[in-house]
């Protein structure tokens, strides 16, 4: 078999950390190859030196079977490697064929920019390989769809033969999942070899011919994706069987506890991101807001933590309107929230963890006495029970710094400070964003026990598997406002995925 | 934990104490002063003599000891200290209070007018002095802590100007006050001073006076408030991550204001000690005393800490009452301004040997793969 790309005991470490462990990847002629493996196992990494972002410690590549030193990017491009990067390089005042010529304009003799030749070419690429984009369209006017075409033809005008996806369905609706997919499949049938780098199962059988799983920067297998089910594949990437779908009992619903009412939120630079938006959420419910990234999810959750200030509407927690509180009262009347970003808003990481255990309560009893001196040894106490409660591994207890956590136990930390606040209502965005399968579950199943102690929960998540399997009802967020709401079992996917793009379905109610 | 890391080399687990590094750059400082010392054709040994003095009051060349030399150099170390505060308080919400100098003067300045004008009962009159010089540096710390918190004014900018007004307008205020001319007013009364017949007894009559115990206590409530307080737990929470801190709901607006204030007032006590601990009139400032912003370089030294501070505090102090003593052995006092210069710049070696720390680490973890 003729390879396009052969690496071979690929090893790369960074400080503390083994990303690539004499890892092997071979990828045939014109097959579509998937990368498989969890977040930190080394997929990106691995990429990363073969498109010359970085250099391997040691290890031997060789591309149409030469053998080949890649000491960056252009030497790659040179190479016939192109690479669509999971957030699109992009620049956003240009338009479609300035942003795919950039750094290798067409000029006349005297120097001048040639932009009609270069219209020209790029009309004809897209013609070739079915991508439709409109070469004069400013990039920032098109769809997250049209920009990833871009991102495509930028590799094909710079005569890339091999293509690797980084991620490509991260910020993609199930559409145009869809609609990429028989993209791949197309630059197949034109002679490109592909690499799709992802942790969807799903995809991987849709279109891949072969798989090389990674796990913890070492290289486990490659496969025939044919001869193997999701269920083989989830288990080559995780190391043990894995359950896919989790138990729940069925909703204990009670009264409304967290109420949106006809709530707009602008954004810093003063764009109203939510629009007129309401939603509620019971007691003992889980509420989730579907949408792709960027429909004024974070907005949303920043008006209803008090991050932002709100522009108009109300927010009512149990009846009480917190629309203008300070956050400090909000968390005081017992709203939860396990944020976007859990380095920028959840953690303090150059604090301990019992530190970050008493965040937000740490001046209250029992952790303060009414003369504002803190009671360390109920603040380590607490925190030690805690971590043994949520298996939070910590090398030195509850003095660990949380910066020195992994992302799993961090989210962890997270977690168990705001189930051990016992709010009434939560906010839970992308909890399980960048876990592994282990700590995925677990904190799924962490979210289910608050939903049965009648937690009102509000879940923001672009991962369309995580909320149709833990939601009580799913509401579609499209450009700010709610497109629908419906109960979980009334709702395919694909529905959804519609109204993720936009359009309304009929008979929606909650 | 992985045995690698037990196996921690020393080398490693020194270059990972900031306490060690700290050490290590004032060693650094000294080693490169004596080169220069000995590259200017002087003879080092003659500089260490006049720190030793310094330090111990024996001077080494006659045998004589003077237990002088102890008491000025513990006085000249409480404003290095007392600033340090200033600027490590600060430092520690995540602040950089370069106005350190504008409240020392503007401490001073209200120290020396109620020193002049205030009621003369003993114990109050110096007590009040005291005060208001720790109130109107926390009135000038509190000014900017409310822009930055507000209205998002740089605290930088801020305070790098407020110094220039302090300064003038210390020059205005003070010319007003009895007996002034263009650079001394009348003296102070006895009860606005600071000294201390005690210190003076043990000390063959240093300046060392009330002002050593003020800084002591200063150590404490340093350490107290940022360690053992709820207050010090919001300000420490907002220095590392300020978003986090907000979304936690710590009033971080509150929390920056009060640390600026905090930090002033350090600063002005520094100054209400100086004016009436260290001088028997009241000075019409011509020029920066620099106390404000050597603290600068005391906290950076001290990592911001209460001992940390404290001790590179005591260095700077003993650096200064070496000068005197250096001159009188042919070494150039300016020397002591190379070796503070030289220290503050090795300290940027706290985040090069941070990347040592993390190349070494690397180059072994390398090893240990390889060799598999």
């Amino acid at each position: 078999m003729e390879h396009a790309i052969e690496m071979i005991g690929i090893t790369k470490t960074f400080p503390g950390v083994v990303a690539n462990d004499k890892v092997t990847l071979q990828v045939a002629d014109n097959e579509i190859h998937a990368l498989l493996g969890e977040n930190g196992a080394g997929k990106s990494t691995l990429m990363s030196i073969l498109f010359g972002a970085y250099n391997a410690d040691s290890g031997t590549i060789r591309i149409h079977g030469k053998d080949v030193d890649i000491k960056d990017p252009n030497v790659a491009t040179e190479l016939g490697i192109g690479m669509v990067h999971q957030h699109f390089k992009l620049v956003h005042n240009y338009s479609v064929t300035e942003n795919i010529v950039l750094g290798m304009e067409p000029r006349n003799r005297f120097g001048i920019l040639n932009i009609g030749q270069a219209e020209k070419r790029v009309a004809q690429l897209s013609d070739t390989y079915g991508l439709q984009v409109d070469p004069t369209a400013l990039v920032e006017d098109i769809t997250v769809g049209a920009q990833q075409r871009v991102e495509i033809l930028k590799t094909l005008y710079r005569n890339a033969n091999i293509i690797i996806f980084d991620e490509p369905t991260a910020v993609l609706t199930p559409q145009e999942i869809d609609e990429l997919m028989q993209i791949i499949r197309r630059l197949k049938a034109e002679g490109k070899t592909i690499v799709l780098i992802t942790h969807k199962l799903k995809e991987i059988k849709a279109v891949a011919d072969r798989c090389t799983v990674l796990r913890r920067g070492k290289y486990i297998g490659t496969v025939d994706v044919e001869d193997v089910s999701e269920q083989q594949l989830a288990e080559m990437m995780v190391g043990r069987a894995v359950q896919f779908e989790i138990e729940k009992s069925p909703a204990q619903i009670g009264e409304v506890v967290l109420s949106i009412q006809n709530l707009s939120v602008a954004d810093q630079n003063g764009h109203v991101k939510v629009r007129d938006l309401s939603v509620e959420v019971h007691r003992g419910e889980i509420v989730g807001i579907a949408g792709v990234d960027g429909n004024g999810q974070t907005e949303l959750l920043y008006g209803i933590s008090g991050l932002s200030p709100v522009s108009s509407g109300t927010i009512l927690l149990n009846g009480e309107d917190i629309t203008h509180a300070t956050i400090r009262k909000r968390i005081e009347l017992g709203l939860g929230h396990i944020p976007e970003d859990r380095q920028k808003h959840g953690l303090i990481s150059d604090f301990s963890i019992s530190e970050n255990c008493v965040l937000k309560n740490y001046y209250k009893a029992p952790y303060s006495n009414a003369y504002g001196l803190l009671d360390q040894t109920k603040m380590a106490e607490d925190a030690q029970a805690l971590i043994e409660q949520f298996d939070i591994r910590a090398g030195q207890g509850s003095r660990t710094a949380a910066g020195s956590l992994s992302g799993g136990n961090q989210q962890k930390t997270i977690v168990a400070r705001e189930i051990h606040l016992s709010p009434h209502a939560m906010l839970v965005a992308q909890p399980t964003r960048g876990l592994d399968v282990g700590a995925i579950e677990y904190i799924r199943q962490r979210i289910l026990a608050e939903r049965d102690k009648g937690r009102a929960i509000l879940l923001i998540s672009f991962e369309l598997d995580e909320i149709m399997n833990l939601c009580d009802r799913i509401a579609t967020i499209s450009k700010g406002s709610i497109v629908g709401i419906f109960a979980q079992h009334e709702v395919t996917e694909r529905e959804i995925g519609m109204m993720m793009a936009g359009s309304k379905r009929d008979g929606g109610n909650g | 934990m992985k045995p690698a890391d037990t196996r921690e080399s020393f080398t490693s687990r020194m270059l990972s104490s900031d306490g060690a590094v700290s050490v290590l750059v004032v060693l650094l400082g000294f080693l490169v002063g004596t080169i220069l010392v000995a590259l200017v054709g002087k003879n080092p040994l003659n500089m260490y003599k006049a720190i030793f003095q310094s330090l111990s009051g024996y001077n080494i060349d006659n045998g004589k000891m003077n237990v002088r030399y102890i008491g000025e150099t513990l006085n000249y170390a409480v404003p290095f200290i007392l600033c340090g505060f200033s600027m490590a308080f600060a430092a520690r919400a995540g602040l950089f209070n370069i106005g350190g100098e504008g409240q020392y003067i503007m401490g001073l300045t209200v120290a020396q007018v109620i020193g002049l004008l205030g009621p003369n009962v003993p114990g109050l009159h110096w007590a009040l002095a005291i005060i208001g010089a720790m109130l109107i540096g926390a009135a000038c710390g509190g000014i900017v802590g409310i822009l930055k918190a507000k209205y998002e004014v740089s605290e930088v900018v801020s305070t790098i100007m407020l110094n220039y007004v302090a300064l003038y307008l210390s020059r205005i205020i003070c010319l007003q006050l009895p007996g002034a001319s263009t650079y001394k007013t009348a003296n102070f009364p006895e009860t606005a001073l600071l000294s201390n017949g005690f210190f003076q007894a043990i000390t063959n009559n240093s300046m060392l006076n009330n002002g050593f115990f003020l800084m002591g206590l200063a150590v404490v409530v340093y350490w107290f408030i940022m360690e053992k307080t709820n207050l010090g737990f919001g300000l420490r929470a907002t220095g590392f991550n300020r978003e986090a801190a907000r979304c936690s709901g710590i009033p971080v607006v509150r929390s920056i204001a009060i640390s600026m204030a905090i930090a002033g007032a350090f600063a002005g006590l520094a100054g209400g000690i100086v004016a009436l601990g260290s001088f028997r009139y009241g000075r019409v400032l011509s020029g920066m005393d620099n106390y404000g912003f050597n603290g600068i370089a005391v906290a950076l030294v001290g990592n911001n800490t209460a001992i940390g501070t404290m001790l590179a505090g005591f260095l700077f102090g003993m650096l200064k009452n070496a000068q005197a003593l250096m001159q009188g052995k042919q070494i150039p006092k300016e020397i002591t301004f190379i070796i503070q210069g030289l220290i503050v710049v090795f300290i940027a070696l706290r985040s090069a040997i941070a990347l040592y720390l993390a190349w070494r680490s690397k180059r072994q973890l390398q090893k240990e793969v390889l060799a598999k």
